[in-house]
């Protein structure tokens, strides 16, 4: 097959695009998949009439790698360190929410002090990833020294994650049944060192962008969500909170017991770039209060489920006690089962509803694991509040969405 | 008597032997739905003042091969005012399953849909703009399906490195 036979052509997308970029009137303009502000492979197909933009056609699944598929030939188990490699901003959100999906389809306890250093540590995740966000969405705009104070303090929670889970990113950290191991003594004062500096760093960031003339002109009115229409187009984490709603899983359908802690919901007023903005700033202050709650009531106890057919027992055991070895025979070989059913679990993640939908057949293997990402359903809705703005704002509509490619393609 | 078993009664009241409530497992609510109701039923649940399944949280398919009927188009409605979900299942058949889309009800199924369409090949009758979205545009076959092979990188020995060779595909041109 020829190159030019493989190529995309405006023949198939003449339902998207008007019939001027047909006449040649106006401009079908190819912006990424290598573009840098595209927050990785996104491609868009701009048409424009001058600086203006008419239509935009996103083009995704430049970094599909068939997760999904290649879940169904694992165990359950082995599935979980995959589910790291989906959103890399956010590995342990998508460890809990694939671990809840595993527990409730096999109905599995969780002891309450892996709960609350699953929260902690997803809160932690949460405040990275915003970092991440706010740091690029101001490169985005050409506001750079921004990035070099977020990266600062990403890595110092980059370092906590590090010491529990012994990686940065990929960390693997949360196994069906509670956790990988526990948390190690310097846990606590790391944490409590991060509460300690933390509000004056976000202050810092404020400082730098809150008020700054520039950075408001480029961002206050660009991109506007409607309220009505937010739920509608499935958007949903602090793009939707922008528009004034306040619907947060965490609040709304509770999952490790965030009915125990205390936080607000923030949300906006006009649902445009810089609210979002703002949603993620109010954000990180109530996940410091959710951490802070949390490493004040972190209850001693185990750190796993001790249902066996399901947890492996502790190496100790494997000496002296036969039901450990033929437990730990079991579930390094084969795995477990699950029965026959499915089921979806939502759960917040820094960028929206993240949801996992699983489907037990009986065996040792998900027979169909499903992701609901967040980037992947927000996204969706670039195509429509890009239109009629200029061509520079698309590149800060992109990155308030905040979009994890990986998530997106899965 | 709970507010989803509410929204199942009237289902039935309204439409008869075309919803079917399902068994319910760890918890969760969901009725079996008669693919050609699927846009009627989805219009009720989201006009319905009393429910108002206003987002379309998941939509998603499995492949049951080499069971019939074979597919299972899954949604996951959610209510925002009562703030409960409702899965939706409708079962279809191996041979050229199709179903109309709910575009018109929830925006936001476009992609969902397209995704669905990409990896199991389910059409959507009525749907807007009906392409691959994962995959690239040329592609055959429809990945997610269970007799699609994972596929992999054959080992190549010395004794079978030519014929492998062979048939392997490269980029020649």
């Amino acid at each position: 097959m020829s190159q030019q036979e493989t190529e995309l052509t405006l023949e198939e997308l003449k339902h998207l695009v008007t019939n001027r970029a047909i006449e040649g009137d106006t401009m079908v303009l190819n912006m990424g998949p290598q573009h840098p502000s595209t927050h990785g492979v996104l491609r868009l197909l701009l048409e424009l009439d001058g600086e203006r933009i008419i239509r935009c056609i996103p083009d995704i699944g430049f970094l599909h790698t068939g997760i999904e598929k290649n879940m169904e030939a694992k165990s359950f188990e082995k599935v979980l360190v995959m589910t790291d490699r989906m959103d890399y901003m956010n590995n342990l959100g998508y460890n809990l929410a694939y671990c809840l999906a595993v527990e409730k389809l096999v109905d599995l306890d969780v002891p309450p002090r892996a709960q609350v250093v699953r929260v902690i540590m997803t809160e932690l995740q949460r405040i990275a990833s915003h970092l991440v966000f706010i740091g690029t969405h101001a490169l985005d705009l050409a506001a750079i020294s921004v990035f070099w104070y977020t990266f600062r303090e990403r890595e110092i929670i980059l370092d906590v994650l590090e010491m529990c889970s012994g990686q940065r990113m990929m960390t693997s950290y949360f196994r069906p049944g509670g956790l990988w191991r526990d948390v190690p003594d310097e846990f606590e004062d790391a944490v409590r060192e991060i509460l300690r500096t933390f509000p004056k760093r976000i202050q810092q960031y404020e400082d730098l962008l809150t008020h700054n003339p520039l950075y408001m002109d480029r961002t206050k009115g660009i991109g506007v969500i409607p309220a009505e229409k937010a739920l509608s187009w499935g958007v949903t984490g602090p793009p939707l909170r922008a528009t004034g709603i306040p619907f947060d899983v965490r609040k709304m359908q509770p999952y490790s017991g965030y009915e125990q802690y205390d936080f607000d919901v923030p949300v906006g007023t006009n649902g445009d770039t810089y609210d979002r903005y703002i949603m993620r700033i109010e954000e990180m202050r109530q996940s410091l209060r959710i951490i802070e709650q949390g490493i004040n009531n972190l209850p001693p106890g185990r750190f796993r489920s001790d249902n066996r057919k399901f947890v492996p027992p502790p190496r100790s055991e494997l000496g002296h006690s036969m039901e450990a070895v033929i437990h730990h025979f079991k579930l390094w070989t084969e795995g477990f089962s699950a029965p026959k059913g499915d089921v979806y679990v939502p759960v917040e993640s820094p960028r929206g509803v993240l949801g996992c939908f699983l489907v037990g057949d009986g065996g040792p293997n998900p027979y169909r694991v499903h992701f609901r990402t967040p980037s992947f359903a927000n996204l969706q809705v670039l195509s429509k509040i890009a239109v009629g703005h200029l061509v520079a704002d698309i590149v800060a509509i992109i990155s308030s969405l905040d979009p994890v490619l990986g998530d997106v393609d899965r | 008597m709970n507010l989803l078993e509410t929204v199942v009664d009237k289902l039935r009241k309204e439409f008869g032997e075309g919803v079917q409530p399902l068994e319910e497992f760890r918890g969760e609510t969901k009725v079996n739905v008669d693919p050609s109701l699927i846009v009627p039923v989805c219009t009720f649940l989201h006009e319905d003042s009393d429910f108002s399944f206003n987002f379309l949280m998941a939509l998603t398919c499995v492949d049951y091969w080499p069971q019939e009927p074979r597919f299972t188009v899954a949604y996951q409605l959610y209510s925002q005012k009562n703030n409960i979900i409702l899965g939706l299942r409708a079962y279809l058949p191996g041979s050229d399953p199709g179903i109309s889309t709910i575009e018109s009800v929830y925006p936001n199924a476009n992609w969902h849909e397209r995704e669905v369409y990409d990896m199991f090949g389910i059409t959507f009758e009525g749907h807007s703009d009906l392409r691959r979205i994962l995959m690239p545009h040329d592609w055959e076959g429809h990945p997610q399906r269970k007799d699609y092979p994972l596929g992999y990188e054959e080992v190549q020995f010395s004794y079978n490195f030519d014929e492998i060779d062979q048939r392997k595909k490269y980029a020649r041109e």
